[in-house]
Formats: structure tokens, C-alpha cells, sequence
């Protein structure tokens, strides 16, 4: 059972350049003590006066206890759109306005097994903390962080020192194999006869993934990444086909629901769409 | 309609808020706050409980709940636009059996004042919902969502016409305690709002509900098609205020008495305030909540501070206070002697 979210104002400490990306730490006090693995925060944009209605939304990257400042988080921030530019322009001492810690967390196996880690450009972002948490309970870990070229893969030396092994691709080559994390993973889950799969990274990543997973009869869990417009569960936006335990497909708001799903829960080939049999789909009309 | 105050002080001199009456007396509901929260931006209420307490705003107005289980429309159902967002989930939702027998449940378990809004394809299905409702019991009132742009035939927009908007308000009326008090939630798309306000009234309407989203478009310029899966979507936020403030202005000339309750894009209490002077009795809050969802809690903060800024004692004193007739009064003569103005009598 994670702790309820809150609403506060936190104190930008650093921000970091990172390849193409920044590590932004920022002080989350009632956030960083109660935040587990895999669950977000979201960040108001722009100000008071801003023209951006939107929070953004960012996976906890680390939580850290520094000292006179209490409990801090790490957001990594892959600057794009205008709410992203923003952020990433923010400097010490700036204040903005959190949400979290959102979402429901990664499931943590009671034994020490054996698992594999997956991440997709800065979708390696959540699994730091996933991964001390692992080892804290003597699970064994393998790490594979793949991206379209070197710049885009984030945290490969952190990964490594609390990985039992760790294998980078990129698409161009540029560092470690050159091509996807797919197409390591067999390779990996031979060697560490692997028990759980945790993916997090972009949808087509995540249903490869999902789709091994289900394949060689492994549990997976993945870390969905879709826009949210409010990310407390109240605006419907974010939702997918997510099949349920009674088998029956809903669209389930990932912001709440998620953003974590088991591999085999979530129907990747219809995302985008509302399958016909989802509970409540739209009834074809026949003409008469 | 309302009784002139005391004069207007500057703004922003110290705590005047507490000592201002929130107390909102809206159709036949005593309420504690002139702020509510505007359907489909707060669910059924229960994760904004998380942020700040929802039995201390006027009424937790929920999302528009159907008579089956809904899926709602494909994704991207959002686009974000200057000031505002295009949304098109398509009314997902649980349908009403299951609305009542968990959400109205806990909002009753957990003492908040519930303003059910309801919607139907047809006037036959809202009139259905509305006696599922009268059965169970447990509302404030029913606010009648027949404006969401967010339907496969744009024809279902009842609001859109005087006539179709009148059928569906008759019907749920019918179907509906005579005690109950009913807003039907109107459109601004529309050539003449106040003919459709006019028409719902006479059908049966206790108040009105101003505005819903305006039908709006986004084109997606990296696919080159158009952003949202369901094409076109209600734009909100806002954008849109003062649009809905001229809406409830409007009304309001036209109908002195009923009830409304306005919404458009409300931020702050200040913005809530143009809304109460344009002659709103009730605001409701939206998009905001999506940015900060304790919103309605701080706005209805704001507003009490704003409202004994101005010297008022009592909310309801300030609904439609810009309507009073413009005529010089001791405090505007007072006024004009301050020194922002000495360049003119120079």
C-alpha cells in the first residue's frame, strides 16, 4: 500500500546535464519519504501566469535524504515540447509546484529471484530505485538500456553499480551492440535464468518486451508512458485496453491503474483504439 | 434583485475574507460555499479527496453519467492549447446502476453534497437515469449535460436547439422529485444562448448551468492529421472565460431571477468573482483542477478574500452587482476626487 499524494511546493537544487537529457533535483518534502519505485510526480509548468493548463508528468528517478534539505527527488527531463524547454531552464533556487507521488508502484517479488531490467532511452529513469530496492532483498539483476544512439541512453555507469550485469544497445551503434534491447534479452534471460522482467520506455519497446515475456513464460511488468492531462485519476485521458482478472478488456486510466501493468494485461497491438469487446465499447449500428 | 452595499474599498487591504458569508442559497440548496466543482473534472470526487476536503465546498458536481457502462473514445483523447485543452474522451463511464452503488454511495458515506450531472443519447435515456436517481436518493440536485460536443452525431447536441433542449429538460422532469431542483448545462455554440435558457426554464429547468466546452480543433503537425482520435473536441479552460462570462451576463439581463451556476476557465477567486458580478449565484471549477487539485478549495480562499476587499459582507450581495443601474452615487463622487484622477480636473 503506498501513502497518499500530496501537493507541494519544492525547491529546485541542481539541474544536470545528462547526454540529451537533465537530471533536475528538487526538494518533495512528505513526497521523497513516502515514493516507491516506479511512481511519478507531476510538475505544474510556466509560473503563476502561464498559458500551459497541463501539469507534466516525470518517473522518480532517485529519492535522496541531503541534509538540511530533507528529502529530495530526482525527475529526469527530456526536453521536447514547450512545458519540457521550461523545466530544463529552471535553476537553483526556482520553485515549482509537485504532485506525488502518483501512480501505482512496481510489484516487488518476496523472494530473491532472478530479474531482468529493462530500459528505453530515459525510460531507464525509474529503475535505479527499482534496483537498489531488488538488491536490498538479494534478488539477482541484470540491466539492458538501449536508445536510438549513445547520447539518448541515460545513466549507463549508475545502472552498472547496482546491476549484476548490464548490456547497452543502441540503434546506430554509436556504444555497446548495435541494435535493440529485443534483441539482447534472449541472450540475458538465458544467462541469469530470469524470473521477472521490468520494462520501462517507449510503447513499441514495452510490447517486444511484453511479447518475449509472454513467449518464454516470464512475469513482466510495464511501466506505460501516456499523456495525461491531469494524472490524479479524474480526467479520463490517459486510458488503455488493460485486460482485467475477470478477462474482461476496460480502458483503465494508466495515471491511477498504472502507470505499471503486467506484460500480458496490457493488448499493445490496440492501443490508440477501443477494442469492440471492451466493456462499454460503442455498439456497431446495424443498419435496418 | 439585489440590495446596493457599502462602498467599494481598494483591493488587497489585509484578511477580509473571514469575514465574509459564503452561504449560498442555489435553487433550494443551502450550501457552504459558492464554489463547486465543474463535471468531468473531478470524477465522482473521491481522488480529490486526496488534496482537500470536498465536504467543504458548495457541492461535488460529478462527471455526466450515463444509463450503461461506457468506454469512451480511442486515444489521444487531449490536445493542450494556449490557455486552455481540447478534450474527447466520450463520456466514459460506469452507467448509472454502478455510479449509485459505489461513487453516490461514498459521496453520501463521506457527507460531500452531490450534484449528479447526467447524460443520454436520447431525451428517452436521460429520463431513465433521472428515475434511477429519484430512486436512490442521496442528490442535491441534477445538472443535465445536454451539450456535450463529445457524441458521435452532433445532432445528440440537444442544446443546440431550443426545441430538443426543452424535450430532454421536460422529460427529466417528469421523471424526477418535484423537489429535486434540475440545471441543464448549456452550450455556447450556439446563435442566440439565451433563447435555449429561455426555452429550458419554461420546459421545467430550475436554474442553468453556463457553459460547457466550446467544439474546437488541433491539427497534430508531425502526422499531418488532426491531434485528437475523435477529430474535433470541447475546448476548456481559460481560454474560454470570457466567452462564459458574457454567457451568464447575457442570462442573467434576460432572467433576473433563476438560478445559474457559471463555469468558462476559472482560476482564481478574482476570476470567480467576474462570474458572481455577471451574475453567476454559483461557480463551478474545471480545467484548473487539472493543474491543482485543490483548486476549488483555494478559490473559494480567494474569493472570500476578493468579496471583502470590495466591502461585501455576504456572496450572495455580489451576484449580479455589474447589472446595477449606472448612475452617479455618493462613492463614485468620492472617487473622483482621488488623485488618479486630478489630470482630468486640472
Amino acid at each position: 500500500m503506498s501513502g497518499r499524494p500530496i501537493q507541494v511546493t519544492g525547491e529546485i537544487l541542481d539541474v544536470n546535464r545528462s547526454g540529451s537529457y537533465y537530471v533536475i533535483s528538487v526538494t518533495a518534502p512528505g513526497i521523497s519519504e513516502i515514493a516507491e519505485p516506479g511512481q511519478f510526480v507531476t510538475v505544474g509548468m510556466g509560473g503563476d501566469e502561464t498559458s500551459m493548463v497541463l501539469r507534466r508528468a516525470f518517473a522518480i528517478h532517485r529519492v535522496q535524504s541531503r541534509g538540511v534539505y530533507g528529502g529530495t527527488l530526482d525527475l529526469v527531463i527530456s526536453p521536447g515540447g514547450k512545458g519540457t524547454t521550461w523545466l530544463s531552464k529552471r535553476r537553483r533556487h526556482d520553485t515549482v509546484s509537485l504532485v506525488g507521488p502518483l501512480g501505482k508502484p512496481f510489484t516487488l517479488p518476496t523472494q530473491s529471484v532472478s530479474c531482468v531490467l529493462i530500459g528505453g532511452g530515459y525510460g531507464s529513469a525509474p529503475l535505479f530505485l527499482l534496483a537498489e530496492k531488488l538488491r536490498e532483498r538479494g534478488c539477482r539483476v541484470d540491466s539492458i538500456i538501449g536508445a536510438s544512439t549513445e547520447e539518448k541512453l541515460f545513466g549507463a555507469l549508475d545502472l552498472k553499480r547496482v546491476s549484476t550485469s548490464l548490456v547497452l544497445t543502441t540503434d546506430d551503434g554509436s556504444l555497446g551492440v548495435k541494435g535493440r534491447v529485443t534483441d539482447v534479452l534472449e541472450g540475458v534471460v538465458t544467462a541469469g535464468k530470469t524470473d521477472i522482467i521490468y520494462a520501462c520506455g517507449p510503447m513499441s519497446m514495452l510490447a517486444n518486451v511484453a511479447e518475449f515475456a509472454v513467449t518464454h513464460r516470464i512475469f513482466s511488468q510495464c511501466s506505460v508512458e501516456e499523456s495525461m492531462a491531469c494524472g490524479i485519476g479524474v480526467c479520463m485521458t490517459c486510458v488503455l485496453p488493460i485486460i482485467g482478472d475477470d478477462s474482461v478488456t476496460r480502458m483503465v486510466r494508466s495515471c491511477v491503474e498504472g502507470p505499471i501493468f503486467r506484460g500480458d494485461r496490457v493488448r499493445w497491438a490496440d492501443i490508440g483504439t477501443v477494442p469492440p469487446d471492451t466493456y462499454g465499447a460503442p455498439v456497431e449500428e446495424v443498419s435496418t | 434583485m439585489n440590495t446596493p452595499i457599502v462602498s467599494a474599498r481598494r483591493a488587497g487591504d489585509g484578511s477580509n475574507g473571514a469575514r465574509v458569508d459564503m452561504f449560498t442559497d442555489l435553487a433550494k440548496m443551502h450550501l457552504p460555499s459558492p464554489v463547486l466543482t465543474a463535471s468531468g473534472c473531478a470524477a465522482a470526487g473521491r481522488e480529490l479527496d486526496n488534496y482537500f476536503d470536498i465536504t467543504t465546498i458548495g457541492a461535488v458536481v460529478t462527471k455526466s453519467i450515463m444509463l450503461a457502462p461506457r468506454s469512451g473514445r480511442a486515444t489521444p483523447r487531449m490536445a493542450e492549447t494556449p490557455s486552455g485543452m481540447l478534450n474527447s474522451i466520450g463520456l466514459q463511464g460506469p452507467g448509472v446502476d454502478s455510479f449509485i452503488e459505489h461513487d453516490l454511495a461514498w459521496l453520501n458515506h463521506r457527507g460531500a453534497r452531490t450534484i449528479v450531472s447526467i447524460a443520454g443519447g436520447t431525451p428517452e435515456e436521460f429520463g431513465k437515469v433521472a428515475a434511477k436517481l429519484r430512486i436512490a436518493g442521496g442528490v442535491e440536485a441534477i445538472e443535465v449535460n445536454i451539450s456535450c460536443p463529445n457524441v458521435s452525431d452532433r445532432g445528440q447536441v440537444f442544446a443546440c436547439r431550443a426545441e430538443t433542449a426543452a424535450q430532454v429538460i421536460q422529460t427529466v422532469r417528469r421523471n424526477s422529485d418535484i423537489k429535486i431542483p434540475i440545471f441543464a448545462k448549456l452550450s455556447p455554440d450556439v446563435t442566440d444562448i439565451v433563447e435555449i435558457a429561455q426555452s429550458v426554464i419554461a420546459a421545467g429547468a430550475t436554474g442553468v448551468s453556463v457553459i460547457n466546452t466550446l467544439l474546437g480543433m488541433v491539427m497534430n503537425t508531425s502526422t499531418m492529421r488532426p491531434a485528437l482520435a475523435g477529430i474535433t473536441g470541447g475546448l476548456s479552460g481559460p481560454a474560454i472565460r470570457p466567452i462564459a462570462v458574457r454567457c451568464v451576463w447575457d442570462i442573467r439581463s434576460a432572467m433576473p431571477d433563476i438560478p445559474i451556476i457559471g463555469m468558462g476557465g476559472i482560476r482564481s477567486g478574482h476570476d470567480a468573482l467576474e462570474f458572481i458580478l455577471a451574475g453567476a449565484n454559483a461557480v463551478s471549477v474545471g480545467t484548473s483542477i487539472f493543474n491543482d487539485p485543490s483548486a476549488p478549495a483555494r478559490i473559494h480562499a480567494e474569493l472570500a478574500q476578493e468579496l471583502g476587499d470590495r466591502g461585501f459582507l455576504r456572496v450572495s450581495d455580489a451576484v449580479g452587482y455589474a447589472h446595477r443601474p449606472h448612475t452617479p452615487t455618493v462613492d463614485s463622487e468620492a472617487q473622483s476626487s482621488d488623485a488618479e484622477w486630478d489630470f482630468i480636473t486640472e
